[in-house]
C-alpha cells in the first residue's frame, strides 16, 4: 500500500521518466516523508476525490432518528438522493456529533432492503402476495368499519356510556412525529378505538 | 443508576464528561461495568431492582445527619405538612402501608391523605419530615450491603459525595433511564429520587434534577401527545366511563390544573371545531370511556383471548421487543387482521412464516387466519415533522427527498385512512358514527402522493383564537369555545404563524441556555419549576447559581431562561381567598403544577403503592426481603396463566437476569439490524457473565449458552467477562446474567429474543413491564431444533 499510486489513467497519460519520478519510493525519500504518510501517499486520483458533502446539490436540516438526545444531522442530497448524513455543528445539544447509529443513518434511509411496495398476507396464505396501496387502503379502512361495528360497545353493565370498541388496538408513536401522534390519537379517538399505545408505556 | 449513559445515549454522554472535566464527581450506580463506569470517578456495582433501598439508605443519611437543606424544603416541599392521624407505615405494618384490602390486591388511600396543619419547626411526629425519617430510618448502609451488595465504605462514598455537591452554591443531578423504570417498583425508583433531590434542594435549579435519558427519538413526544390509552393531548385524562366535562374539569384546584377546564375545550374545539357546543359539552359525552388498565398489555392477553380482532403496529416490533414476545407472537396469530407499518420486514410482520413457534410446532402457517398488511413507512429524511426529544425540546425535520414506491409517511396514513373511512360513512345516520363525523379533517396536502401538511397539523396543535389567528401561549386558552388548541402544552409552538420548532439559531451565537434553537414546553422554558432556583424572596440562592430571580424594579421575574411562575407575580404575593389556579397559590411556591405549590416528599394522592417508597423484591429474585415480611410488591399487577408462568423460587432459577442495550443497536432492531455497518459492529446474539459463573457452569468464553425461564428458552453466544461480578449478600454469592434484547430472527444480525425469557409483570402506576430484574438458568451449549 505505500505510496499507492495505481492509477491507471495517470500511467497512460505520462511518460515513463515521469512515471519514473513520480514512483512512490522516490517520492519518499525526495520529499523526506520516511513513514509514507505524507504527501507520497498521494496520487492523481486521490487528489481529485471531492467529499460526497462537497458534492451535494442540497443540504437539508434534520435530526437524528434514533435516541431521544435529538443530534442535529445535516441531510446532503444529490439529484435526488441522499447520499451522506453528518452531525449539525450548530446544534447546541449535539455540536456536530453522532454516535455509531445516527453515523450509520444514511444505510438506514437508502438500505436496500427497506421495503418500496405493500405486502400482502391472505389468511391462511403461505407467502406474500402483491397489492397496490390504493387497494389496501381501501381493505384497511372496510376491516376497520367492519370490526369497529361488530365489537362496539355503548354502554357497560351499569348503563354507563361507553362509545367505544375493544376490537381494535394500535402500538407505535414514539418513532414517529408529533403531527402523526396526533392525527393517530385524534381519528382512533373518533372511531371509539381506545387501546392505543406505544413503546413509552414499555 | 438504571442508565449507560455512554453507550446508550453517547452523543448527551460528552456534557457528563465536561462536567467531570471542569471538577464534576460522576457516579456511575449499576449492575454492569459498561463504558459509563469506566468514565465516571467511581462505579458501583448493584445487585438489580435494589435502587430504591440504596436511595433510601441515602435520604436515611441526609435525614439523621441534618444535611437536608433546611430553608429549601420548609419553604419548598411538604415537608412541614402533617400526616392524616390514620396513617400507618410500612414500619408499623411490616411491608404494607395503611389502607390495604387484600381482597381487592390495592390500598385504599385514604388515610394517607395530608391536613391542612403545618408545622414549620418539622419537630411534629406527624409532620412529612418526621413520618420520613421514621420510615426510611432502617435504610442503613448496613441493609444496604444486605439487600444491593454494596459495602458500606462504598455506599458512604456516594452519599457523601451527593451531599457535599448539594447546597446554596452547588447542585447534583440525577440521570436515569430504563433500568429505572422497568421494575414493578419503577414508578417509586423515580420517587425516592425525587425525594432525595427535594431535600438536597436540587430541583429547579441549573445543575440539578431528576434527568430521564430516553430511548427513541420522540417517545417524549409520544408521551405529550399521547398515543396511549390513558390520556389525551397534554395530560388530560382519557375519559372514563361515568365522566363528564364537569367531572374532570369542572372544580378548579389550585395551581396550573385549575385551568384544566379551558384545555380540554380547546382540544375540543381543535378535533370537532363547530360541532363541538357549549349546549353539548363540546362533543365530550361522545368522546369513547375507558373502563380500567387498557395498556398494551392487558391489551395483547385480550387479543390472545380473541377479544381484540384488529391490530396496527406502527414503527414498533412487539414480536422482539416487549417481554414474553412468545405471547405476543402467539396473540397475533389470534387476530383477524394486522397493519404492519415500517421500513423493513420486522418479525412481527413475518411471525406467520417465521416465527420461532413455527418451527417449534406450536404454530402453523396454514392454520393462521391473520389477514396481515405491511405497508412500507417514510424515513425521516423523507418527511417533515417534530420530534420532541428527551429535554422536551421539540426539533423539526425537513423532508430532505420524496419517498419512493409504496413509502409513506403516518401522516399520509392516517390522514388518508380517515377521509377513506369518513367517506364510507359519509350518509350515516348512526350515532355511533357522530363523533367521526363532526371531525375536523381537512389539511391541505401536496404532490403527486398527496402528502398532508404537517406544519398544518403543527398550527392547530399550537391553537387558533376566534379569528384564526395562531395563539402564542397556553395563558390565552378559553373555556367557552372561543380558542381550539390540540394541545395546550405546544401552545406557542407556532406562535406569530412560525414555526419555532424549526428555529436553528446556531448554539455558538446564543447563550449556553440556547433558547432559540427548537421550541421546549411549556412556552419555551428549559427548565421545569426554575421560580425554586430562587429564594423564597425571589433571589438567587448563590451568584454561582443564578438561573431566575425576581425584579423588584421592573416588578417582574426575570434571568437565563423564561421564569416557571407568572410573569408578575411578587415573592410576596399571598392569594385573596377567592382566587383560583395559579392565583391560589403564594409568590414563594414553585411547583405551580401541584394543588399546593410545593413539591412532594410525601405523596397523600396519585400513587397506587404508597405514599413513599419501600423496598420490596422484584417479582422473581433470588432471595428474602430483608426490609419486611411482605417480599415482592404487594400491588404488582400478576397475569397467572399457563403462557406467562412464573419462576418459581429455588435452584430451578438460581441466576438473577438483566437486560440491555447496545450502542450499535435499537430497541427491537428494525431500524439497526438491517444495517450493514451496525451488523457487522454488533454481529450477534450473547451473553455477559462473570469468570465466576462461567466456572460454577462451566461456560466457555465465544461458546454457547442456553438461557432458560419458565417462559422459554434461548440460546446466546457466551462473553465471560470482569463487566458483570456476582454480588456478595451475606453468605451468599448471587450471580447475574446480562442480556441484549436487541435480536430477533430476521435482519443481516440475527439471534434470539431475551424478551422471550421475561414474564408479564407490571408496575401498578403506568403498566410498565418489569423486564431489568428477573431470574434464569444458564447451561453451556445450544438449545434444542
Amino acid at each position: 500500500m505505500l505510496g499507492g499510486t495505481g492509477d491507471e489513467r495517470m500511467r497512460r497519460a505520462v511518460g515513463p521518466l515521469t512515471r519514473l519520478a513520480d514512483w512512490p519510493l522516490l517520492r519518499q525519500v525526495r520529499d523526506g516523508d520516511a513513514r509514507g504518510l505524507g504527501l507520497s501517499a498521494r496520487s492523481m486520483r486521490s487528489a481529485q476525490l471531492v467529499a460526497r458533502t462537497a458534492e451535494a446539490d442540497q443540504v437539508v436540516r434534520s435530526i437524528c432518528p434514533y435516541c431521544a438526545v435529538g443530534c442535529g444531522q445535516l441531510v446532503y442530497v444529490k439529484g435526488g438522493r441522499v447520499v451522506q448524513i453528518e452531525g449539525d455543528p450548530d446544534s447546541p445539544i449535539s455540536r456536530g456529533r453522532l454516535c455509531p447509529k445516527g453515523a450509520a443513518s444514511e444505510q438506514l434511509v437508502n438500505n436496500p432492503l427497506r421495503e418500496r411496495r405493500v405486502k400482502y398476507r391472505r389468511r391462511y396464505g403461505t407467502e406474500w402476495e402483491d397489492l397496490t396501496l390504493d387497494l389496501a387502503m381501501d381493505m384497511i379502512a372496510d376491516r376497520v368499519i367492519q370490526t369497529r361495528r361488530e365489537t362496539w360497545q355503548d354502554r357497560d353493565a351499569e348503563g354507563r356510556s361507553l362509545n367505544r370498541t375493544l376490537g381494535i388496538a394500535s402500538l407505535g408513536g414514539a418513532t414517529l412525529d408529533n403531527e402523526e401522534n396526533y392525527l393517530i390519537k385524534k381519528l382512533f379517538t373518533a372511531l371509539g378505538i381506545v387501546q392505543v399505545e406505544n413503546q413509552a408505556r414499555i | 443508576m438504571g442508565s449507560n449513559m455512554a453507550e446508550c445515549h453517547p452523543v448527551g454522554f460528552q456534557w457528563v464528561l465536561e462536567a467531570k472535566l471542569k471538577g464534576a464527581t460522576v457516579i456511575h450506580v449499576d449492575p454492569r461495568f459498561t463504558r459509563t463506569s469506566a468514565n465516571a470517578s467511581f462505579h458501583v456495582p448493584i445487585r438489580p431492582g435494589t435502587d430504591i433501598a440504596f436511595l433510601g439508605a441515602i435520604v436515611n443519611h441526609v435525614l439523621q445527619n441534618g444535611l437536608d437543606f433546611r430553608e429549601y424544603v420548609v419553604a419548598y416541599t411538604n415537608a412541614a405538612a402533617l400526616v392524616s392521624q390514620d396513617f400507618r407505615d410500612t414500619e408499623d405494618l411490616d411491608g404494607l402501608f395503611s389502607g390495604w384490602d387484600p381482597d381487592q390486591h390495592a390500598y385504599v388511600t385514604r388515610s394517607w391523605r395530608l391536613s391542612d396543619e403545618r408545622d414549620e419547626t418539622l419537630q411534629d411526629p406527624r409532620c412529612v419530615y418526621q413520618v420520613l425519617k421514621r420510615h426510611f430510618s432502617r435504610y442503613t448502609p448496613e441493609m444496604v450491603e444486605r439487600v444491593c451488595g454494596v459495602p458500606p465504605d462504598r455506599f458512604l462514598r456516594v452519599a457523601e459525595a451527593l451531599c457535599q455537591s448539594s447546597s446554596r452554591e452547588r447542585t447534583s443531578a440525577i440521570v436515569y433511564s430504563v433500568g429505572w423504570t422497568q421494575h414493578t417498583v419503577g414508578v417509586q425508583n423515580v420517587r425516592t429520587a425525587a425525594i432525595l433531590q427535594l431535600l438536597l434542594g436540587n430541583v429547579g435549579r441549573p445543575g440539578g434534577g431528576i434527568l430521564a435519558l430516553r430511548g427513541h427519538a420522540s417517545i417524549q413526544g409520544s408521551t405529550d401527545i399521547p398515543t396511549l390509552y390513558n390520556l389525551l393531548p397534554g395530560y388530560l385524562p382519557m375519559p372514563a366511563a361515568g365522566h363528564h366535562l364537569d367531572t374532570v374539569a369542572g372544580d378548579r384546584p389550585r395551581g396550573y390544573w385549575g385551568h384544566r377546564k379551558a384545555f380540554t375545550v380547546s382540544l375540543l374545539r381543535a378535533w370537532f371545531g363547530e360541532a363541538a357546543t357549549q349546549e353539548n359539552d363540546f362533543c365530550y359525552d361522545l368522546l369513547p370511556r375507558i373502563t380500567g388498565d387498557h395498556s398494551t398489555y392487558p391489551t395483547i392477553l385480550g387479543m390472545l383471548d380473541g377479544e381484540v380482532r384488529g391490530f396496527f403496529v406502527l414503527g414498533e416490533n412487539p414480536a422482539v421487543g416487549s417481554a414474553n414476545s412468545s405471547l405476543h407472537r402467539m396473540a397475533m396469530a389470534k387476530l383477524d387482521w394486522l397493519v404492519v407499518r415500517d421500513l423493513v420486514e420486522i418479525e412481527t410482520a413475518s411471525f406467520w412464516k417465521d416465527a420461532p413457534e413455527i418451527a417449534r410446532g406450536e404454530l402453523r402457517t396454514t392454520e393462521i387466519p391473520t389477514e396481515v398488511f405491511l405497508l412500507p413507512a417514510a424515513a425521516h429524511t423523507e418527511k417533515d415533522g417534530s420530534f420532541t426529544n428527551t429535554q422536551r425540546l421539540l426539533q423539526w425535520h425537513h423532508a430532505a427527498v420524496a419517498p419512493a414506491g409504496d413509502r409513506r409517511s403516518e401522516l399520509w396514513f392516517f390522514y388518508h385512512l380517515g377521509r377513506l373511512i369518513r367517506s364510507k360513512l359519509a350518509a350515516s345516520t348512526d350515532p355511533r358514527d357522530q363523533l367521526l363525523r363532526s371531525l375536523t379533517w381537512d389539511y391541505p396536502t401536496d404532490g403527486p402522493s398527496a402528502e398532508p401538511s404537517a406544519e398544518a397539523v403543527l398550527a392547530e396543535i399550537n391553537g387558533r383564537d376566534a379569528e384564526g389567528r395562531p395563539l402564542s401561549s397556553f395563558t390565552q386558552l378559553r373555556e367557552d369555545g372561543t380558542t381550539a388548541c390540540g394541545c395546550w402544552i405546544y401552545c406557542g409552538s407556532y406562535a406569530g404563524a412560525i414555526n419555532q420548532t424549526a428555529r436553528r439559531r446556531p448554539g455558538a451565537e446564543q447563550t449556553w441556555v440556547a433558547p432559540e434553537w427548537g421550541w421546549a414546553w411549556p412556552a419555551n422554558r428549559r427548565l421545569l419549576y426554575n421560580r425554586a432556583s430562587a429564594d423564597p424572596a425571589g433571589q438567587p440562592w448563590s451568584e454561582r447559581k443564578r438561573y431566575v430571580w425576581w425584579d423588584e424594579s421592573a416588578g417582574r421575574w426575570a434571568g437565563e431562561d423564561v421564569p416557571d411562575f407568572r410573569l408578575d407575580m411578587a415573592p410576596g404575593y399571598r392569594p385573596p381567598p377567592e382566587a383560583v389556579a395559579e392565583l391560589a397559590l403564594r409568590g414563594d411556591e414553585p411547583f405551580v403544577m401541584q394543588p399546593d405549590g410545593r413539591g412532594w416528599l410525601f405523596a397523600p394522592s396519585g400513587l397506587r403503592d404508597g405514599p413513599l417508597p419501600a423496598h420490596y423484591e422484584p417479582e422473581e429474585s433470588p432471595v428474602e426481603n430483608p426490609l419486611y415480611e411482605v417480599t415482592a410488591s404487594p400491588t404488582a399487577q400478576r397475569y397467572d396463566r399457563p403462557a406467562n408462568r412464573r419462576n418459581q423460587v429455588g435452584p430451578g432459577f438460581p441466576y438473577v437476569l438483566t437486560t440491555y442495550r447496545l450502542t450499535e443497536h435499537h430497541t427491537a432492531g428494525g431500524m439497526s439490524r438491517f444495517l450493514p455497518f451496525l451488523s457487522e459492529l454488533q454481529p450477534e446474539m450473547f451473553c455477559e457473565v462473570s469468570p465466576e459463573l462461567a466456572v460454577e457452569r462451566g461456560l466457555v468464553n465465544g461458546g454457547w449458552a442456553v438461557i432458560t425461564s419458565a417462559r422459554s428458552t434461548i440460546e446466546a453466544r457466551v462473553l465471560v467477562t470482569d463487566r458483570v461480578r456476582p454480588v456478595r449478600l451475606g453468605s451468599r454469592l448471587v450471580h447475574q446474567v446480562g442480556l441484549p434484547y436487541h435480536w430477533g430472527g430476521r435482519g443481516l444480525s440475527r439471534g434470539d429474543s431475551a424478551n422471550d425469557l421475561l414474564s408479564i409483570v407490571l408496575d401498578p402506576n403506568v403498566h410498565i413491564q418489569e423486564c431489568k430484574a428477573a431470574t434464569c438458568d444458564i447451561r453451556p451449549g445450544r438449545r434444542g431444533r
